[in-house]
């Protein structure tokens, strides 16, 4: 990208800022240094079009209207649109925004935010006059498809993307009216009215597979007053833990994990080596059961039978032996 | 080369900040905008060719050099930095809301105020929230000492769980920070014993007692960069190849792993860094028949040693305990 274009752009802006009269594109042409190199008319609108993409993708507010005698449309930059009006932060008021800047490690949501801590700076504000606080939050933010799906709620567009209910899972097909993308426990979601359902779903950012694509027109999603995004995604991203109490036997000195939950019940000793008994909480089966296994012969299930069954069948697999 | 896009806003930044900032050395304006003094030269010099139509002598920005700073004389009508665009807004004003409604991380009334005058300067109808961060984890029974030998400069007595190893030790540490990283908190303290930064899982600390003496954390003790994740490769892991079934591809998705090959739905083939093998094996004998070890050798024959004493001792359950 050349510096010619950044140069054209700058003194385009200036231009437009210093205007009362919108100034159509064969005046601009005229004046802002730069267009009198484009070689033919079509070359030169082709240049303005970009520029003016440009500057709106920048957030610049173009003006269009019609100016005295002209008849083509012309441009103009309203100053009170532009200008980033005074703001005056406290001390502490500038230490959490700049640790608000902080908090993203992506660089498209660092980046944005890092811009706008730019313009602050450059609207007098001493962000950096206060060291940051000994707590530091950090959120990631990598998924590819976040960027699109902030966009989509943005503009109020249905998507279509496909999604692995588990990673397991084949991916499906889903159409969601977005309300929002929420971050929980470290992961991302986004929650919305699943239209093939016709329910209230929320996805896990990171399992949707391939690209979002934007359904139909800007301004068709409208997210119901009542709804609360962290309730949705905290509600559905954790079920209910179900908690058995199950006895092992545990070895002297291993298995610590397990002994922080565990409550011991007295010393048993089992193939001639020394132990606690002990009484302990466990999640689902599964969960429990690749826990305890994991322990190999430090942890033995003495009950509940279904556990100590599923840990059997574990451990049987992971030796390698058939049957 | 970066585009104009990154460059624009910079260039749009500078003469307002410059404006507010008169005779500041060009490397700290440099810092401000996190380019190269190089870059800011650059920048400045591009400005210098910038003006109002006209473009005569009196039309054009003007900049004065004194040694290694700058002030502006002439500023050709940009006077304030441009409005954050809505991007921007939002990655400052979504960080800003998750840091008030985390309690603790900073004052929440400095950042409401904060939030307060970045939302109406910033102009955007941020009405509904696009994107909602919930920064809070569980409120775990260790944070109230941390926090007090934080503010207190306190060094920390703590009995630790470290998963990796399963085992539990004791330990004093000088304590640096809190982070709240992925849904956890963390502190991150000089571990004395260990003569190294380390990072305890607020949730794995058993008990905590905060010490009359203070806290010294050695001059080289660095902030560990967070940046990338948690988990850093480090050249004196070791590198595992395992098979995942489907219903263990979730490992792929939790720990950190290279190589992900698989066939969609069906088993994948993942390169894992461990440094710890206790550790490794656990996890492989956890998964049962779902994971299984191509490489290393020593590992697989680990994991099957381990299965096989495991079912061994089970049988060893005295008849009476049998539930």
């Amino acid at each position: 990208m050349s510096s010619a274009r950044a140069e054209r752009l700058v003194n385009l802006v200036l231009c437009l800022l210093s205007t009362r009269q919108y100034l159509t594109a064969e005046r601009i042409r005229r004046i802002v240094p730069g267009y009198a190199d484009a070689p033919s008319d079509e070359a030169y609108f082709r240049m303005f079009e970009r520029d003016k993409a440009e500057l709106r993708d920048l957030g610049v507010p173009l003006e269009t209207g019609v100016a005295g005698l002209e008849v083509a449309e012309g441009y103009r930059i309203a100053r009170r649109d532009y200008e980033l009006p005074d703001i005056d932060l406290e001390p502490d008021e500038a230490a959490a925004v700049a640790l608000a800047a902080r908090l993203w490690d992506s660089p498209q949501l660092a980046g944005a935010a890092q811009g706008a801590l730019h313009k602050l700076r450059a609207a007098g504000v001493d962000v950096d006059a206060v060291p940051v606080p000994a707590v530091e939050p950090r959120v990631r933010a990598a998924e590819p498809a976040l960027t699109p799906l902030i966009s989509a709620v943005q503009a109020g567009r249905v998507v279509g993307f496909s999604h692995r209910r588990h990673p397991a899972a084949e991916p499906a097909a889903r159409t969601l009216e977005p309300w929002g993308v929420v971050s929980w426990r470290g992961r991302w979601y986004v929650a919305g009215h699943d239209r093939d359902r016709g329910a209230t779903r929320c996805f896990r950012v990171s399992r949707i597979v391939g690209p979002v694509r934007t359904i139909g027109p800007a301004g068709a999603v409208r997210r119901p007053e009542e709804v609360d995004l962290l309730e949705i995604v905290s509600g559905s991203a954790e079920p209910p833990a179900v908690s058995h109490t199950a006895r092992l036997w545990l070895a002297d000195g291993h298995a610590h994990g397990l002994r922080r939950q565990a409550r011991v019940l007295g010393r048993l000793a089992l193939d001639g080596v020394g132990g606690d008994l002990v009484a302990v909480e466990l999640p689902a089966t599964d969960v429990a059961a690749r826990w305890i296994a994991g322990h190999g012969p430090d942890a033995v299930v003495i009950e509940p039978e279904s556990l100590a069954a599923a840990v059997r069948s574990r451990l049987l697999a992971a030796t390698g032996e058939a049957g | 080369m970066p585009g104009v896009a990154d460059r624009l806003p910079r260039l749009l930044a500078l003469v307002p900040y410059l404006l507010g900032r008169p005779g500041v050395p060009i490397d700290e304006a440099a810092a401000d905008f996190d380019v190269t003094p190089r870059q800011l030269r650059r920048d400045l010099e591009l400005l210098w060719m910038c003006g109002l139509p006209g473009y005569g002598p009196g039309d054009l920005i003007d900049l004065s050099f004194e040694g290694e700073t700058v002030t502006v004389t002439f500023d050709a009508g940009m006077r304030r930095p441009l409005r954050p665009s809505a991007a921007e807004a939002t990655a400052l004003v979504v960080a800003l809301r998750a840091l008030a409604e985390t309690p603790g991380v900073v004052d929440a009334g400095a950042v409401r105020r904060a939030l307060a005058k970045i939302e109406s300067a910033a102009g955007h109808a941020t009405g509904q929230q696009a994107v909602v961060v919930g920064l809070a984890t569980r409120e775990e029974a260790a944070l109230t000492s941390v926090r007090d030998a934080l503010d207190r400069r306190r060094a920390l007595w703590t009995r630790y769980y470290t998963a990796s190893r399963d085992a539990v030790s004791e330990r004093t540490v000088d304590p640096m920070r809190l982070l709240l990283v992925e849904g956890h908190s963390y502190l991150e303290a000089w571990c004395r014993s260990a003569e190294a930064v380390r990072l305890f899982r607020l949730d794995r600390i058993d008990h905590v007692t905060v010490l009359d003496e203070p806290a010294v954390p050695p001059s080289h003790a660095r902030p560990t960069d967070v940046s990338a994740g948690l988990f850093r490769a480090e050249p004196d892991q070791q590198v595992a190849v395992l098979t995942l079934a489907p219903d263990a591809r979730w490992v792929a998705e939790y720990y950190p792993v290279e190589d992900v090959e698989g066939a969609e739905g069906g088993a994948a083939t993942v390169r894992m860094r461990y440094a710890d093998t206790q550790w490794m094996v656990r996890l492989v004998l956890g998964l049962g028949g779902d994971a299984s070890v191509l490489e290393p050798a020593e590992l697989a024959d680990a994991v099957s040693e381990r299965a096989r004493a495991a079912v061994r001792r089970s049988r060893h359950l005295p008849p009476t305990t049998a539930g």
